[in-house]
């Protein structure tokens, strides 16, 4: 029986995939992905399939191709950027082809809202030479989410689900399949095959021109599906829309009624007869698309051999931005400008307030440790030394001036290296949280002990991957389902590593954090420090406020508590106060120069 | 029936949960429902922008200058998103302000809207300025500041209130569920009208 849900997008593609008969789901957390393997999770527990939190994305991806080559129907799901992390597994496997449906998922970022970039998944999958396919809406990805591994089994070839923000983070009323049965466990069995699972030069080049002739039949297998879809008028202009763009350009067509010739894209390679059919009728084309101009492109090449009454706008004409997210105001005035009928926005009395307000960016959370160990850490090594950071809510660390560098995840460490051999003669001390060191810090920490670095690393251990919801990771000895499992130690990890100078600190203990820094100061080499300390999120909810803290009389309004940044303090003009988010770390009653603020002690009505 | 909506506030207010149960209450009762939220680094204290489409079959953003109702939990939020209002479109909006870090800390000021609010009443068809976390807390908790705004927002709501309570039943720990009915309640008799906001400290139109 269908009933119908309103539900996030992420979670909607995790039906897809149930009911796509997914075996094994594997993934790392990132914005906008995380809600897919946090929905599979829940799953796998009702339906008995398999799903962790693997380590890193190419940890994820290949043990995907694994459970693949095994002869199940295996899935691997990330953020845009973590299919660098795993495009090494992902480039070779269009070789080697699949045998259980390979679906990868991506989710991309437009306007970069949480993210360090915005590259474009399709790109991707261009490259590889594997089919991708673009929902327009929360409904279609969950379809295509399903049809996905079915596509891949024809196949062979590991296909690509892109999704984009607007889509994973949308909402929706989806229909969802309501009594799906537990699958029976059957159990997967390896055929061995060197020359089609080794991928030695001579298979490599057997294979490739495999991959290439398998590109005509997957081209006539996608043109079929439901997801391509011309709408012909009598009009010589014509639109080509890609993803979320087309309901933009739909609703940009409501408003304008301009009559239009419309092709809706859902797949790469994209449908070449669609597109011909569409440039043989019109004069003028607009192509539609988030991110880069991959279909453009694509249906510049179509025309080349085409009539030459026809002109083609997009990014490259500089009618549709090449850079953020689209709107249907940025596409009602490309096609206002393409059909000759300028749209013209009302003007906004109001608009110039925008740019007059303060901004109101994220910051770490009252009682977050790590504004403890930034405060520390810069107490030590002042503001001259330089900071390298990385991927985590710690690159808030920026508004206590403790962040200098972030690039990449698990990049902290290698470029405080390289900082340190470009010949740069202040302190180096980088940060990292525990997930990103686990994912792929470790790496660059060996590195910079085997080549005799020399810089300090701190550990931000928060005890989970706080900022894309709190997963569960290898140090954290809980899986992904909530069970039991080894748990990996931190300091006994980096001693492995051969590193001397280790300490783990409580950060909340102002004073042995700094006597640890200064410490560290004084040696040479490879040091490591382990801010351990519990998110202050997640010990909101298990532990209510322990400690009451208010600023006594004494004060003299020096305000260099302020200077941390917390939320729970509050300077009114005349003088600080705590408010009511205080957690009662203590942390600023520590820093106080005059110990004006104090603990209120439970038995007297003080507050 | 069609209708834009556009919830803001700051992380924490609960503004999702808010466009949650009308989302839910709109499925109820078999209307096609679209909304958009922002997670991840948009949270952790941040803005919070989010958008609701009721009976409209594009993407879930609402498009500048067409929203039916502007609903802020924060007055700073609000007019950081007045331009997404329709001009014939309603405004509603909480005057208890959540201080951003950079003006908690001292270092900025935080803006005196009267003035923008009073213009603003001349452009939209209605601009409702209400204290609604004095109202929470009447109601037992400031955290139920986003039901008595909820409540307000009912009276403009294409949808049934007995569906709506259906849902918050549903949607809150029962717990808290009391007091998230009475600030519903609150919020839906409550006679709005125009308020000063507060003291100024830095003028901005």
């Amino acid at each position: 029986m269908i009933k119908r849900e309103y539900i996030l997008g992420n979670e909607a593609i995790a039906y897809g995939l149930l009911e796509g008969g997914v075996e094994a789901a594997y993934g790392y957390p990132g914005t906008p992905s995380s809600e897919i393997m946090e929905k599979l999770i829940e799953l796998s527990l009702k339906y008995g399939f398999y799903a962790e939190w693997s380590v890193n994305e190419k940890v994820a991806f290949e043990n995907a191709v694994g459970s693949s080559w095994g002869g199940r129907r295996a899935t691997v799901i990330m953020k845009h950027v973590g299919l660098n992390v795993a495009a090494d597994p992902f480039m070779t496997l269009a070789y080697t082809g699949t045998r259980g449906g390979f679906v990868l998922i991506v989710a991309d970022d437009p306007s970069s809202h949480s993210s360090q970039n915005e590259q474009d998944s399709r790109r991707y999958a261009n490259f590889a030479r594997i089919p991708c396919l673009d929902p327009s809406s929360v409904q279609e990805a969950k379809e295509m989410a399903s049809y996905a591994f079915e596509l891949s089994e024809k196949f062979k070839t590991p296909v690509m689900l892109r999704s984009t923000t607007r889509i994973s983070h949308a909402k929706s009323d989806v229909e969802i399949e309501e009594d799906l049965k537990p699958k029976e466990n059957s159990l997967g069995e390896f055929e061995k095959d060197p020359s089609q699972w080794v991928m030695v030069p001579a298979s490599a080049r057997r294979l490739h021109p495999e991959l290439n002739e398998k590109q005509k039949k997957i081209e006539e297998e996608l043109k079929n599906l439901p997801w391509n879809r011309l709408e012909l008028s009598s009009s010589k202009i014509g639109v080509i829309a890609s993803g979320i763009s087309y309901l933009y350009t739909r609703e940009a067509i409501d408003f304008l009624k301009i009559p239009v010739s419309l092709l809706k894209v859902g797949t790469y390679p994209p449908p070449v007869s669609l597109i011909n059919e569409l440039l043989e009728r019109c004069e003028k084309v607009l192509i539609i698309e988030e991110l880069e101009p991959v279909l453009e492109e694509f249906v510049r090449i179509c025309a080349d051999s085409g009539k030459r009454n026809l002109r083609i706008f997009g990014k490259l004409t500089g009618h549709i931005p090449r850079e953020g997210e689209l709107s249907v105001d940025i596409v009602k005035k490309a096609l206002g400008k393409v059909s000759g009928r300028a749209f013209k926005r009302e003007s906004d009395p109001l608009e110039k307030i925008k740019e007059l307000l303060p901004p109101r960016p994220p910051t770490l959370c009252a009682g977050c440790p790590h504004r403890a160990t930034f405060y520390a850490m810069k107490k030590v090594f002042g503001k001259n030394a330089v900071y390298p950071s990385d991927i985590g809510c710690y690159t808030l660390g920026l508004q206590m001036g403790t962040v200098d560098t972030c690039i990449c995840m698990g990049a902290s460490i290698s470029v405080a290296s390289g900082l340190y051999r470009s010949g740069e003669k202040r302190n180096i001390v980088c940060t990292i949280g525990d997930s990103t060191f686990l994912h792929t810090g470790l790496p660059g920490l060996l590195n910079a002990v085997y080549n005799r670095s020399n810089i300090v690393v701190v550990i931000l251990d928060n005890g989970t991957t706080a900022m894309t919801g709190h997963q569960p990771h290898p140090a954290t000895g809980i899986t992904a389902q909530g069970r039991k499992t080894h748990q990996i130690c931190l300091e006994h990890l980096v001693k492995a590593y051969g590193v001397d100078y280790v300490r783990t600190v409580d950060p909340y203990k102002l004073d042995e954090l700094i006597q640890a820094f200064e410490e560290a100061k004084k040696c040479r080499g490879v040091r490591v420090i382990i801010a351990k300390r519990l998110c202050a999120l997640l010990a909101r909810k298990s532990t209510p406020k322990v400690k009451q803290f208010k600023v006594t009389e004494s004060c003299t309004r020096c305000k260099r508590c302020l200077e941390i940044g917390c939320p729970a303090l509050t300077w009114d003009g005349k003088k600080v106060s705590i408010n009511e988010e205080c957690l009662g770390c203590g942390v600023c009653a520590q820093i106080c120069p005059t110990n004006s603020i104090k603990e209120v002690e439970e038995d007297k009505d003080e507050v | 029936m069609k209708f834009d909506l556009v919830i803001v506030g700051v992380g924490g207010q609960g503004v999702i949960l808010v466009s949650d149960i009308i989302g839910k209450s709109a499925v109820r009762e078999g209307l096609s429902v679209r909304a958009a939220e922002t997670h991840g680094m948009a949270q952790r204290g941040g803005s919070v922008e989010n958008h609701l489409r009721i009976g409209r079959d594009f993407g879930p953003l609402v498009p500048r200058g067409s929203a039916d109702v502007l609903l802020g939990l924060e007055p700073m939020e609000a007019a950081r998103c007045l331009h997404l209002l329709s001009r014939d479109g309603i405004a509603i909006v909480n005057t208890k302000r959540v201080l951003p870090v950079s003006v908690s800390s001292g270092k900025l000021a935080y803006p005196d809207l009267d003035e923008f609010f009073e213009e603003a009443k001349r452009i939209f068809r209605k601009v409702l300025l209400l204290d609604a976390t004095e109202l929470a807390k009447k109601a037992g908790s400031i955290l139920a500041t986003n039901m008595v705004m909820l409540g307000v927002l009912t009276r403009y709501l294409p949808l049934k209130q007995e569906t709506i309570i259906e849902t918050i039943k549903e949607s809150v720990p029962k717990k808290y569920l009391m007091v998230n009915l009475k600030a519903f309640e609150l919020g839906k008799t409550v006679k709005t009208r125009s308020i000063q906001l507060s003291t100024s400290s830095k003028k901005l139109l």
